[in-house]
Protein backbone atom coordinates (compact mmCIF):
# COMPACT_ATOMS: atom_id res chain seq x y z
CA UNK A 1 0.00 0.00 0.00
CA UNK A 2 1.28 3.43 -0.83
CA UNK A 3 1.96 5.62 2.14
CA UNK A 4 -0.97 7.91 2.88
CA UNK A 5 -0.19 11.51 2.16
CA UNK A 6 -2.28 14.66 2.17
CA UNK A 7 -2.99 16.46 -1.12
CA UNK A 8 -0.72 19.27 0.05
CA UNK A 9 2.14 16.82 0.50
CA UNK A 10 1.40 15.30 -2.91
CA UNK A 11 1.82 18.74 -4.41
CA UNK A 12 4.91 19.97 -2.60
CA UNK A 13 6.73 16.65 -2.70
CA UNK A 14 7.53 16.97 -6.41
CA UNK A 15 8.28 20.66 -6.24
CA UNK A 16 11.06 20.49 -3.70
CA UNK A 17 11.60 17.54 -1.37
CA UNK A 18 11.59 15.00 -4.21
CA UNK A 19 12.35 17.35 -7.07
CA UNK A 20 12.65 15.12 -10.15
CA UNK A 21 15.85 16.67 -11.47
CA UNK A 22 17.64 17.98 -8.40
CA UNK A 23 16.87 15.18 -5.94
CA UNK A 24 15.76 12.13 -7.93
CA UNK A 25 18.13 12.81 -10.85
CA UNK A 26 15.43 11.94 -13.37
CA UNK A 27 14.94 13.67 -16.70
CA UNK A 28 18.54 14.81 -16.81
CA UNK A 29 18.78 14.49 -20.59
CA UNK A 30 16.49 17.45 -21.40
CA UNK A 31 17.73 19.27 -18.30
CA UNK A 32 21.24 19.20 -19.70
CA UNK A 33 20.54 19.43 -23.40
CA UNK A 34 18.11 22.28 -23.98
CA UNK A 35 18.65 24.60 -21.03
CA UNK A 36 21.08 26.95 -22.77
CA UNK A 37 18.49 29.74 -22.78
CA UNK A 38 15.63 30.63 -20.47
CA UNK A 39 13.08 30.53 -23.30
CA UNK A 40 14.12 27.00 -24.29
CA UNK A 41 13.95 25.91 -20.66
CA UNK A 42 10.44 27.29 -20.26
CA UNK A 43 9.24 25.68 -23.48
CA UNK A 44 10.74 22.30 -22.60
CA UNK A 45 9.36 22.58 -19.06
CA UNK A 46 5.86 23.40 -20.25
CA UNK A 47 5.86 20.67 -22.91
CA UNK A 48 6.95 18.10 -20.34
CA UNK A 49 4.39 19.43 -17.85
CA UNK A 50 1.64 19.00 -20.44
CA UNK A 51 2.69 15.45 -21.28
CA UNK A 52 3.05 14.49 -17.62
CA UNK A 53 -0.33 15.92 -16.63
CA UNK A 54 -2.29 14.40 -19.53
CA UNK A 55 -0.59 11.00 -19.18
CA UNK A 56 -1.22 10.93 -15.43
CA UNK A 57 -4.90 11.71 -15.91
CA UNK A 58 -5.32 8.96 -18.50
CA UNK A 59 -3.29 6.36 -16.67
CA UNK A 60 -5.08 7.06 -13.43
CA UNK A 61 -8.49 6.95 -15.12
CA UNK A 62 -7.86 3.58 -16.74
CA UNK A 63 -5.65 2.15 -14.00
CA UNK A 64 -8.09 -0.70 -13.27
CA UNK A 65 -8.48 -1.62 -16.94
CA UNK A 66 -4.79 -1.82 -17.82
CA UNK A 67 -3.46 -5.33 -17.11
CA UNK A 68 -0.14 -5.13 -15.32
CA UNK A 69 1.54 -7.35 -17.96
CA UNK A 70 1.25 -4.62 -20.58
CA UNK A 71 1.21 -1.59 -18.34
CA UNK A 72 4.62 -0.23 -19.36
CA UNK A 73 3.84 -0.49 -23.09
CA UNK A 74 0.46 1.13 -22.52
CA UNK A 75 2.00 3.99 -20.53
CA UNK A 76 4.62 4.56 -23.21
CA UNK A 77 1.93 4.55 -25.89
CA UNK A 78 -0.06 7.14 -23.97
CA UNK A 79 3.02 9.26 -23.27
CA UNK A 80 4.18 9.07 -26.90
CA UNK A 81 0.78 10.23 -28.10
CA UNK A 82 0.86 13.34 -25.95
CA UNK A 83 4.47 14.03 -26.87
CA UNK A 84 3.55 13.96 -30.55
CA UNK A 85 0.63 16.28 -29.87
CA UNK A 86 2.94 18.66 -27.99
CA UNK A 87 5.48 18.44 -30.83
CA UNK A 88 2.97 19.34 -33.54
CA UNK A 89 1.35 22.07 -31.45
CA UNK A 90 4.67 23.72 -30.65
CA UNK A 91 5.69 23.64 -34.30
CA UNK A 92 2.41 25.26 -35.31
CA UNK A 93 2.28 27.86 -32.54
CA UNK A 94 5.89 28.76 -31.74
CA UNK A 95 7.98 27.51 -34.69
CA UNK A 96 11.12 29.36 -33.58
CA UNK A 97 11.17 27.64 -30.20
CA UNK A 98 10.35 24.33 -31.84
CA UNK A 99 13.36 24.76 -34.11
CA UNK A 100 15.61 25.48 -31.13
CA UNK A 101 14.44 22.44 -29.17
CA UNK A 102 14.79 20.16 -32.19
CA UNK A 103 14.80 16.45 -31.47
CA UNK A 104 14.52 16.91 -27.72
CA UNK A 105 10.77 17.35 -27.85
CA UNK A 106 10.35 13.89 -29.31
CA UNK A 107 12.73 12.61 -26.65
CA UNK A 108 10.29 13.59 -23.88
CA UNK A 109 8.89 10.09 -24.54
CA UNK A 110 11.91 8.57 -22.84
CA UNK A 111 11.99 11.03 -19.95
CA UNK A 112 11.94 8.54 -17.10
CA UNK A 113 10.46 11.15 -14.78
CA UNK A 114 7.17 10.84 -16.66
CA UNK A 115 7.12 7.05 -16.81
CA UNK A 116 8.25 7.01 -13.19
CA UNK A 117 5.26 9.04 -12.01
CA UNK A 118 2.86 6.76 -13.93
CA UNK A 119 4.34 3.61 -12.45
CA UNK A 120 4.86 4.95 -8.93
CA UNK A 121 1.80 7.14 -8.49
CA UNK A 122 -0.81 7.60 -11.20
CA UNK A 123 -1.40 3.86 -11.64
CA UNK A 124 -2.17 3.47 -7.92
CA UNK A 125 -4.12 6.59 -7.06
CA UNK A 126 -7.35 8.38 -7.88
CA UNK A 127 -7.53 10.90 -10.70
CA UNK A 128 -7.56 14.05 -8.51
CA UNK A 129 -4.51 12.88 -6.57
CA UNK A 130 -2.73 11.94 -9.79
CA UNK A 131 -3.42 15.44 -11.11
CA UNK A 132 -2.03 17.05 -7.95
CA UNK A 133 1.04 14.85 -8.09
CA UNK A 134 1.63 15.59 -11.78
CA UNK A 135 1.25 19.32 -11.21
CA UNK A 136 3.74 19.22 -8.33
CA UNK A 137 6.28 17.16 -10.22
CA UNK A 138 5.83 19.24 -13.36
CA UNK A 139 6.39 22.49 -11.47
CA UNK A 140 9.45 20.97 -9.83
CA UNK A 141 10.80 20.06 -13.26
CA UNK A 142 10.16 23.57 -14.60
CA UNK A 143 11.89 25.12 -11.56
CA UNK A 144 14.95 22.95 -12.06
CA UNK A 145 15.10 23.74 -15.79
CA UNK A 146 14.67 27.45 -15.09
CA UNK A 147 17.55 27.40 -12.62
CA UNK A 148 19.76 25.75 -15.23
CA UNK A 149 18.56 27.98 -18.05
CA UNK A 150 19.00 31.22 -16.12
CA UNK A 151 22.55 30.44 -15.02
CA UNK A 152 23.58 29.24 -18.47
CA UNK A 153 22.02 32.09 -20.42
CA UNK A 154 23.35 34.77 -18.07
CA UNK A 155 26.88 33.42 -18.14
CA UNK A 156 26.93 32.07 -21.69
CA UNK A 157 25.19 34.90 -23.56
CA UNK A 158 25.25 37.68 -20.95
CA UNK A 159 21.48 38.02 -21.36
CA UNK A 160 18.31 37.04 -19.52
CA UNK A 161 15.31 36.21 -21.73
CA UNK A 162 17.25 37.89 -24.51
CA UNK A 163 17.80 41.20 -22.70
CA UNK A 164 21.44 42.09 -22.16
CA UNK A 165 22.22 42.43 -18.45
CA UNK A 166 25.95 43.06 -18.49
CA UNK A 167 27.38 45.94 -20.46
CA UNK A 168 28.84 45.51 -23.92
CA UNK A 169 32.21 44.81 -22.30
CA UNK A 170 31.02 41.41 -21.07
CA UNK A 171 32.78 38.58 -22.86
CA UNK A 172 30.26 35.70 -23.01
CA UNK A 173 31.35 32.49 -21.35
CA UNK A 174 30.51 30.36 -24.35
CA UNK A 175 31.26 27.06 -22.65
CA UNK A 176 28.09 27.51 -20.58
CA UNK A 177 25.82 27.29 -23.62
CA UNK A 178 27.71 24.28 -24.95
CA UNK A 179 27.02 20.76 -23.64
CA UNK A 180 29.86 20.82 -21.05
CA UNK A 181 28.29 23.92 -19.54
CA UNK A 182 25.18 21.88 -18.76
CA UNK A 183 27.25 19.43 -16.75
CA UNK A 184 29.11 22.23 -14.96
CA UNK A 185 25.87 23.98 -14.09
CA UNK A 186 24.06 20.93 -12.75
CA UNK A 187 27.22 19.97 -10.87
CA UNK A 188 27.43 23.30 -9.10
CA UNK A 189 23.70 23.38 -8.37
CA UNK A 190 23.86 19.92 -6.82
CA UNK A 191 26.97 20.85 -4.88
CA UNK A 192 25.26 23.89 -3.41
CA UNK A 193 22.08 21.95 -2.62
CA UNK A 194 23.90 19.09 -0.94
CA UNK A 195 26.09 21.46 1.05
CA UNK A 196 22.99 23.28 2.23
CA UNK A 197 21.17 20.03 3.07
CA UNK A 198 24.15 18.74 5.01
CA UNK A 199 24.52 21.94 6.95
CA UNK A 200 20.83 21.80 7.83
CA UNK A 201 21.23 18.19 8.92
CA UNK A 202 24.24 18.94 11.08
CA UNK A 203 22.46 21.79 12.75
CA UNK A 204 19.51 19.50 13.47
CA UNK A 205 21.82 16.80 14.81
CA UNK A 206 23.44 19.26 17.15
CA UNK A 207 20.07 19.24 18.89
CA UNK A 208 17.75 22.16 19.30
CA UNK A 209 20.52 24.64 19.73
CA UNK A 210 19.74 27.02 22.54
CA UNK A 211 19.88 30.62 21.51
CA UNK A 212 23.11 31.07 23.43
CA UNK A 213 24.88 28.20 21.64
CA UNK A 214 23.96 29.55 18.24
CA UNK A 215 25.35 32.91 19.15
CA UNK A 216 28.48 31.31 20.50
CA UNK A 217 29.06 29.35 17.28
CA UNK A 218 28.41 32.37 15.18
CA UNK A 219 30.96 34.26 17.17
CA UNK B 1 -7.30 -17.91 -27.47
CA UNK B 2 -4.91 -20.68 -26.53
CA UNK B 3 -3.29 -18.31 -24.10
CA UNK B 4 -6.57 -17.98 -22.22
CA UNK B 5 -6.88 -21.77 -22.04
CA UNK B 6 -3.38 -22.11 -20.66
CA UNK B 7 -4.16 -19.55 -18.02
CA UNK B 8 -7.23 -21.42 -16.79
CA UNK B 9 -5.43 -24.73 -16.90
CA UNK B 10 -2.64 -23.33 -14.79
CA UNK B 11 -4.90 -22.14 -12.06
CA UNK B 12 -6.75 -25.49 -11.96
CA UNK B 13 -3.57 -27.45 -11.46
CA UNK B 14 -2.33 -25.22 -8.68
CA UNK B 15 -5.39 -24.04 -6.80
CA UNK B 16 -3.55 -23.24 -3.58
CA UNK B 17 -0.95 -20.96 -5.15
CA UNK B 18 -3.53 -18.38 -4.18
CA UNK B 19 -1.56 -15.21 -3.46
CA UNK B 20 -0.44 -15.27 -7.10
CA UNK B 21 -2.47 -12.80 -9.13
CA UNK B 22 -4.92 -14.30 -11.57
CA UNK B 23 -3.37 -14.58 -14.98
CA UNK B 24 -4.85 -12.18 -17.48
CA UNK B 25 -6.04 -13.79 -20.72
CA UNK B 26 -3.99 -12.70 -23.68
CA UNK B 27 -7.00 -11.32 -25.57
CA UNK B 28 -7.26 -8.69 -22.85
CA UNK B 29 -3.67 -7.70 -23.37
CA UNK B 30 -4.27 -7.45 -27.10
CA UNK B 31 -7.47 -5.48 -26.64
CA UNK B 32 -5.80 -3.06 -24.21
CA UNK B 33 -2.83 -2.32 -26.45
CA UNK B 34 -4.88 -2.41 -29.64
CA UNK B 35 -7.52 0.01 -28.43
CA UNK B 36 -4.96 2.34 -26.84
CA UNK B 37 -3.08 2.40 -30.12
CA UNK B 38 -6.22 2.98 -32.16
CA UNK B 39 -7.38 5.87 -29.95
CA UNK B 40 -3.88 7.36 -29.98
CA UNK B 41 -3.75 7.15 -33.77
CA UNK B 42 -7.15 8.77 -34.13
CA UNK B 43 -6.19 11.58 -31.78
CA UNK B 44 -2.98 12.21 -33.71
CA UNK B 45 -4.85 12.41 -37.01
CA UNK B 46 -7.01 15.20 -35.63
CA UNK B 47 -4.09 17.11 -34.17
CA UNK B 48 -2.11 16.66 -37.39
CA UNK B 49 -4.92 18.04 -39.49
CA UNK B 50 -5.43 20.94 -37.11
CA UNK B 51 -1.77 21.96 -36.95
CA UNK B 52 -0.61 21.20 -40.50
CA UNK B 53 -1.90 24.40 -42.17
CA UNK B 54 -0.05 26.58 -39.66
CA UNK B 55 3.15 24.54 -40.02
CA UNK B 56 3.05 24.65 -43.83
CA UNK B 57 2.24 28.35 -43.80
CA UNK B 58 5.22 29.04 -41.55
CA UNK B 59 7.58 27.04 -43.77
CA UNK B 60 6.33 28.84 -46.87
CA UNK B 61 6.75 32.18 -45.11
CA UNK B 62 10.33 31.39 -44.13
CA UNK B 63 11.12 30.46 -47.72
CA UNK B 64 9.40 33.58 -49.08
CA UNK B 65 11.34 35.83 -46.74
CA UNK B 66 14.57 34.08 -47.66
CA UNK B 67 13.95 34.51 -51.40
CA UNK B 68 13.18 38.20 -50.77
CA UNK B 69 16.39 38.55 -48.83
CA UNK B 70 18.86 36.85 -51.16
CA UNK B 71 17.45 38.45 -54.33
CA UNK B 72 17.36 41.87 -52.63
CA UNK B 73 13.63 42.49 -52.80
CA UNK B 74 12.36 41.25 -56.17
CA UNK B 75 9.01 42.56 -57.40
CA UNK B 76 7.83 39.01 -58.06
CA UNK B 77 9.29 35.62 -58.85
CA UNK B 78 8.55 32.46 -60.79
CA UNK B 79 9.03 28.99 -59.39
CA UNK B 80 10.98 26.71 -61.73
CA UNK B 81 11.19 22.96 -61.29
CA UNK B 82 14.16 20.77 -62.05
CA UNK B 83 12.86 18.02 -64.33
CA UNK B 84 15.10 15.64 -66.32
CA UNK B 85 18.19 17.82 -66.08
CA UNK B 86 16.47 21.03 -67.15
CA UNK B 87 14.42 23.86 -65.69
CA UNK B 88 10.73 24.10 -66.52
CA UNK B 89 8.11 26.53 -65.37
CA UNK B 90 5.12 24.44 -66.42
CA UNK B 91 5.21 20.93 -65.06
CA UNK B 92 4.30 18.19 -67.49
CA UNK B 93 0.81 16.89 -66.79
CA UNK B 94 0.45 14.38 -63.98
CA UNK B 95 3.71 15.34 -62.28
CA UNK B 96 3.53 15.84 -58.57
CA UNK B 97 5.37 19.04 -57.62
CA UNK B 98 6.03 17.70 -54.13
CA UNK B 99 9.58 16.42 -53.82
CA UNK B 100 10.82 18.14 -56.97
CA UNK B 101 13.75 20.52 -56.66
CA UNK B 102 12.82 24.14 -57.14
CA UNK B 103 14.65 27.33 -58.00
CA UNK B 104 13.11 30.78 -57.95
CA UNK B 105 13.60 33.33 -60.73
CA UNK B 106 13.09 36.88 -59.44
CA UNK B 107 12.19 39.94 -61.52
CA UNK B 108 12.60 43.69 -61.15
CA UNK B 109 9.58 45.96 -61.40
CA UNK B 110 10.29 46.56 -65.10
CA UNK B 111 10.15 42.83 -65.78
CA UNK B 112 13.92 42.39 -66.07
CA UNK B 113 15.14 39.21 -64.37
CA UNK B 114 17.32 39.78 -61.28
CA UNK B 115 18.59 36.29 -60.76
CA UNK B 116 17.85 32.91 -59.29
CA UNK B 117 17.33 31.92 -55.68
CA UNK B 118 18.72 28.43 -55.19
CA UNK B 119 18.48 26.20 -52.11
CA UNK B 120 21.02 23.58 -51.14
CA UNK B 121 22.26 21.51 -48.25
CA UNK B 122 25.41 19.61 -47.35
CA UNK B 123 27.11 18.28 -44.28
CA UNK B 124 28.81 20.90 -42.13
CA UNK B 125 30.52 20.27 -38.82
CA UNK B 126 27.63 18.66 -36.90
CA UNK B 127 24.82 18.09 -39.33
CA UNK B 128 23.37 19.16 -42.66
CA UNK B 129 23.50 22.91 -43.28
CA UNK B 130 20.54 24.12 -45.37
CA UNK B 131 20.85 27.46 -47.09
CA UNK B 132 19.49 29.55 -49.90
CA UNK B 133 21.47 31.93 -52.08
CA UNK B 134 20.79 34.36 -54.87
CA UNK B 135 22.68 34.02 -58.16
CA UNK B 136 22.94 36.50 -60.99
CA UNK B 137 23.75 34.50 -64.16
CA UNK B 138 24.62 37.67 -66.10
CA UNK B 139 27.56 38.59 -63.93
CA UNK B 140 28.01 35.11 -62.44
CA UNK B 141 27.93 36.58 -58.96
CA UNK B 142 26.19 35.62 -55.74
CA UNK B 143 23.67 38.26 -54.69
CA UNK B 144 23.14 37.06 -51.14
CA UNK B 145 23.25 34.04 -48.85
CA UNK B 146 21.02 32.98 -45.97
CA UNK B 147 21.33 29.88 -43.82
CA UNK B 148 17.92 28.26 -43.35
CA UNK B 149 18.83 25.51 -40.89
CA UNK B 150 21.99 24.53 -39.08
CA UNK B 151 22.99 22.60 -35.99
CA UNK B 152 26.54 23.94 -35.85
CA UNK B 153 28.26 24.68 -32.55
CA UNK B 154 26.54 27.60 -30.83
CA UNK B 155 28.86 30.57 -30.61
CA UNK B 156 31.29 29.19 -33.21
CA UNK B 157 29.88 27.37 -36.22
CA UNK B 158 26.49 29.03 -36.02
CA UNK B 159 28.19 32.30 -36.94
CA UNK B 160 27.66 31.22 -40.56
CA UNK B 161 24.07 32.27 -39.88
CA UNK B 162 24.50 34.99 -37.27
CA UNK B 163 27.75 36.77 -38.20
CA UNK B 164 26.57 39.61 -40.43
CA UNK B 165 30.12 40.30 -41.67
CA UNK B 166 30.47 36.75 -42.93
CA UNK B 167 27.01 36.73 -44.49
CA UNK B 168 27.74 40.04 -46.23
CA UNK B 169 30.93 38.55 -47.72
CA UNK B 170 28.78 36.70 -50.23
CA UNK B 171 27.01 39.74 -51.63
CA UNK B 172 28.43 40.36 -55.06
CA UNK B 173 31.25 37.84 -54.88
CA UNK B 174 32.10 36.04 -58.09
CA UNK B 175 31.68 32.33 -58.56
CA UNK B 176 33.17 29.83 -58.12
CA UNK B 177 33.85 31.01 -54.58
CA UNK B 178 37.15 30.44 -52.84
CA UNK B 179 37.38 30.46 -49.05
CA UNK B 180 40.41 32.16 -47.54
CA UNK B 181 41.56 32.35 -43.93
CA UNK B 182 41.04 35.81 -42.52
CA UNK B 183 44.00 38.08 -43.16
CA UNK B 184 45.13 36.12 -46.21
CA UNK B 185 42.74 37.71 -48.68
CA UNK B 186 44.31 39.13 -51.83
CA UNK B 187 41.26 41.18 -52.75
CA UNK B 188 40.09 38.96 -55.59
CA UNK B 189 36.36 39.20 -56.26
CA UNK B 190 35.72 35.50 -55.67
CA UNK B 191 37.29 35.35 -52.20
CA UNK B 192 35.24 34.81 -49.06
CA UNK B 193 36.87 35.34 -45.66
CA UNK B 194 36.18 32.30 -43.54
CA UNK B 195 35.26 32.62 -39.86
CA UNK B 196 38.09 32.00 -37.43
CA UNK B 197 37.13 29.01 -35.31
CA UNK B 198 34.49 27.89 -37.77
CA UNK B 199 36.57 26.88 -40.77
CA UNK B 200 34.70 23.66 -41.45
CA UNK B 201 31.29 25.34 -41.31
CA UNK B 202 32.46 28.24 -43.49
CA UNK B 203 34.00 25.86 -46.00
CA UNK B 204 30.75 23.87 -46.12
CA UNK B 205 28.73 26.99 -46.95
CA UNK B 206 31.12 27.84 -49.79
CA UNK B 207 31.10 24.24 -51.03
CA UNK B 208 27.30 24.10 -51.07
CA UNK B 209 27.09 27.19 -53.28
CA UNK B 210 29.82 25.99 -55.63
CA UNK B 211 28.36 22.49 -55.94
CA UNK B 212 24.86 23.76 -56.55
CA UNK B 213 26.10 26.08 -59.27
CA UNK B 214 28.15 23.33 -60.88
CA UNK B 215 24.95 21.34 -61.15
CA UNK B 216 22.41 24.06 -61.86
CA UNK B 217 24.59 26.60 -63.73
CA UNK B 218 24.30 24.84 -67.10
CA UNK B 219 20.56 24.34 -66.60
CA UNK B 220 20.12 28.04 -65.81
CA UNK B 221 22.14 29.03 -68.90
CA UNK B 222 20.07 26.69 -71.07
CA UNK B 223 16.83 28.03 -69.62
CA UNK B 224 17.78 31.66 -70.24
CA UNK B 225 18.92 30.89 -73.78
CA UNK B 226 15.62 29.26 -74.52
CA UNK B 227 13.70 32.15 -73.01
CA UNK B 228 15.47 34.67 -75.23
Amino acid sequence: MPRQTTPGQDLTRGIWRENPVLIQMLGLCPALAVTNTVVNSIAMGLATFFVLLCSSILVSTFRKLIPSEVRISTYILIIATFVTIADMTLEAVVPEVHKALGAFIALIVVNCMILGRQEAFASKNTVPRAIIDAVGTGIGFIIALLMMGSIREILGYGTFLGFPIFGSNYEPWIVFILPPGGFFTIGFILLALNWWERRKLERARAGEPPAGAAVERAA
Amino acid sequence: MSGAGDGNGGSRVLPQAAPQREEVPSWRLLVTLGSTGAIAGLLLVFVYQATQPAIQAYRAMVLRQAVQEVLKGPERWDTLYVVDGGLVQELPAETDPAGLEMVFLGYHEDGQPIGFAITGGEFGFQDIIDLIFGYDPGTKTVTGMKVLANKETPGLGDKIEKDSVFVAEFDGSETPLVGVKSGRATGAANEVDMITGATISSRAVIAIINHRLELLGPMIAAYLEEAN
